[in-house]
């Protein structure tokens, strides 16, 4: 069986709002999926639909090839990491983690051989009864990813676990999760609106807009074939421009016409070409094919963020050198760096 | 400095209205006509005993039925829209601004022999039975008039629990049933403690409720003091020992549950 979960045009309404609009969605047994999308775009409803906490108002919820649209959460193997960690306060680290054993009547003996692994895989030993209330947001969170583990779901639905976490733990964290993914083989659905944590962490990326699914993708094809301009914007900054097919393999825009290696569109017809800021360099003024003026250069840590003012456009530039604030510089692409995407409707 | 300049006209609140009479209470209680100190009224309580039994029996009684009751009612209403729980808790508070006597005058007029329950009892063929004047009556009269005092403190607990918890319950294997006594259930203890502080006090000491649901039969230890400060058994010193006998009954009580709620916390 490959595929553990299948969402088939999914519709979700509140207050007679559309919230999910036909979300289809496969996801593969032991593969690690992460949600993307800007906030409000559905990622949690589409998690809780598969979690069992809201009956969608129309398609199937497919598990291991059965319908589970009318099983409650109870009674699905799916475990949930919830965005605020839901902790029990009235229970300490050992009691939370322990919960779901002892709902299942598990033998005492095994609940705390079983709750002991959980704490050293989540590097909580010695925190058993601790009160959840004082620990700190990055402990709360490997609680509750205990928590959620000792029930051996098939499948761990995780949303935004990293939100509350200060970068350098987001970091640890990140690695740490996607270890104990691999190591438990577990299917992982993931949810963050940090375009970075999805691509760095994920097997596939689903990208979210407004209740629909935009694309869905290895990280690679996502960032380096978006289908369309929100895609490439939410991916990494991008400069998106209005632009021209004059024909096949070259197009117009910024008032200038460049080859490109894109075919296949109407002459003449209007699209977006998104260029990356690390794809545009700047060279000397025989090579160039724009100019601009250099705006402000911010130090990124690895490379240099300029914005350089063309005029029409203010170009985002990613380079490892930079030059100095005021100076006219040439800018130049080539021609397999240059996306071109079919207008989409403006959201 | 400042703060404890401002916690002055408190003190001195507390210290006319409440640490004074106290002592009051507790001088008449433990002294006789001439102001010399003797045990005697406090030993003479103990003639009263089965006053004290009845009054804690029927107000533990109220007090459960009033838990029962309310803690359904409280459940429901947290889980509503805020503006939907406010409208009910009104409505709930409502007969509340009605004035205490009237109120149970009210229920003598339904409960009475020839009132308006047996009357319509007798309409298709059944009874009269005796309402009024039996230790059920006054048992009804005090949880008629203590029930939101349960009602309030459970709701405001219950209001403050994360829906987030349920369905965290549910996701590890929790039915409805299991989410109630697992979660709902200890976290809120504090509201259950405190609802039934607020209706257990109140009822031991009541006077009126059983004077007029209850008849000369139900008497109960407010009827007792009562009856020592303004009845014709006149006896002031008798009345501030039983009160004082009272207050540690309650607070007894009242600790020991209190003991009870923190266990509470540090097992499950
Ligand atoms: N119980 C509800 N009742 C009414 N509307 C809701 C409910 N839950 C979610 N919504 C609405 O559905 C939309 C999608 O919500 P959802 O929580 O899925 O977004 P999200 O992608 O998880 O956002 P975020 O990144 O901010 O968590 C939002 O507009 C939200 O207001
Ligand atoms: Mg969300």
């Amino acid at each position: 069986m490959e595929n553990i979960i299948s969402l088939k045009d999914i519709v979700v309404e509140f207050d007679g709002e559309k919230i999910l609009k036909e979300i289809s969605l496969d996801i593969k047994d032991k593969e690690f999926v992460t949600l993307l999308g800007p906030s409000g775009c559905g990622k949690t409803t589409t998690l809780r639909v598969i979690g069992g906490f809201i009956t969608p108002k129309s398609g199937e919820v497919i598990f291991e090839g059965e319908n589970i649209n009318s099983l409650p959460s109870h009674k699905r193997s799916v475990n949930t990491v919830f965005q605020r960690y839901a902790l029990f306060p009235h229970l300490n680290v050992f009691e939370n983690i322990a919960f779901g054993l002892r709902i299942k009547n598990v033998p005492k003996a095994e609940i705390s051989k079983r709750v002991g692994e959980m704490l050293e895989l989540v590097n909580l030993s010695g925190y058993e009864r601790r009160n959840v209330a004082r620990l700190s947001g990055g402990q709360q969170q490997r609680v509750a990813i205990a928590r959620a583990l000792i029930n051996r779901p098939k499948v761990l639905l995780l949303d935004e676990p990293l939100g509350a976490l200060d970068l350098k733990l987001r970091k640890g964290m990140q690695r740490e999760l996607r270890r104990i993914q691999q190591q438990l083989e577990l299917t992982f659905v993931y949810v963050t609106h940090d375009q970075e944590e999805a691509l760095t962490m994920s097997d596939t990326v689903v990208v979210m807009n407004g209740g629909k699914i935009s694309q869905i993708g290895s990280p690679t094809d996502i960032y380096n074939e978006p289908v369309d301009a929100f895609v490439a914007d939410f991916i990494g900054d991008s400069n998106i421009v209005d632009g021209i097919m004059a024909r096949d393999c070259f197009v117009e825009f910024a008032g200038r016409g460049i080859e490109c290696v894109d075919k296949g569109f109407a002459p003449n017809e209007p699209v977006d070409v998104v260029l990356r800021p690390e794809d545009i360099k700047i060279v000397s003024t025989d090579e160039g094919q724009l100019t601009g003026i250099v705006k402000t250069v911010v130090f990124k840590g690895v490379h240099y963020e300029m914005i350089v003012d063309g005029g029409e456009y203010q170009w985002i530039i990613h380079s490892t050198k930079h030059e100095p604030v005021g100076t006219q510089v040439s800018m130049r692409i080539e021609p397999s760096d240059i996306h071109i995407m079919k207008k989409t409707k403006e959201i | 400095m400042k703060t404890k300049l401002l916690s002055v006209p408190y003190l001195v609140w507390m210290g006319v209205f409440m640490i004074v009479p106290l002592l009051m209470v507790a001088y008449f209680a433990l002294t006789d006509d001439n102001g010399t100190f003797t045990l005697n009224y406090i030993t003479d309580v103990g003639q009263y005993a089965n006053v004290f039994v009845r009054s804690v029996g029927l107000s533990v009684i109220a007090t459960v039925i009033c838990l029962v009751i309310a803690y359904p009612i409280a459940f429901l209403l947290s889980g509503l829209k805020q503006h939907r729980s406010m409208t009910i808790v009104m409505i709930i508070m409502l007969p509340m601004w009605m004035n205490f006597l009237l109120r149970t005058y009210a229920w003598m007029s339904l409960l009475g022999n020839n009132g308006y329950i047996n009357h319509v009892l007798g309409l298709i063929g059944i009874g009269p039975y005796k309402l009024i004047n039996t230790s059920g009556a006054v048992v009804l009269g005090m949880v008629y008039n203590y029930l939101p005092f349960m009602i309030l403190p459970l709701y405001s607990v219950m209001e403050k629990i994360d829906p987030s918890l349920y369905e965290a319950a549910g996701d590890l294997g929790c039915n409805s049933r299991q989410v109630i006594t697992k979660v709902v259930f200890p976290l809120s203890v504090p509201g259950i403690t405190l609802g039934i502080t607020m209706v257990f006090v109140p009822a031991v000491s009541t006077f009126i409720i059983s004077r007029m649901l209850g008849g000369g039969s139900n008497l109960l230890i407010g009827d007792l003091i009562e009856m020592q400060f303004l009845g014709n058994a006149y006896n002031p010193h008798l009345g501030a020992a039983i009160s004082l006998v009272l207050m540690v009954i309650v607070l007894l009580i009242m600790t020991l549950m209190n003991s009870f709620d923190n266990e509470e916390q540090v097992l499950v």
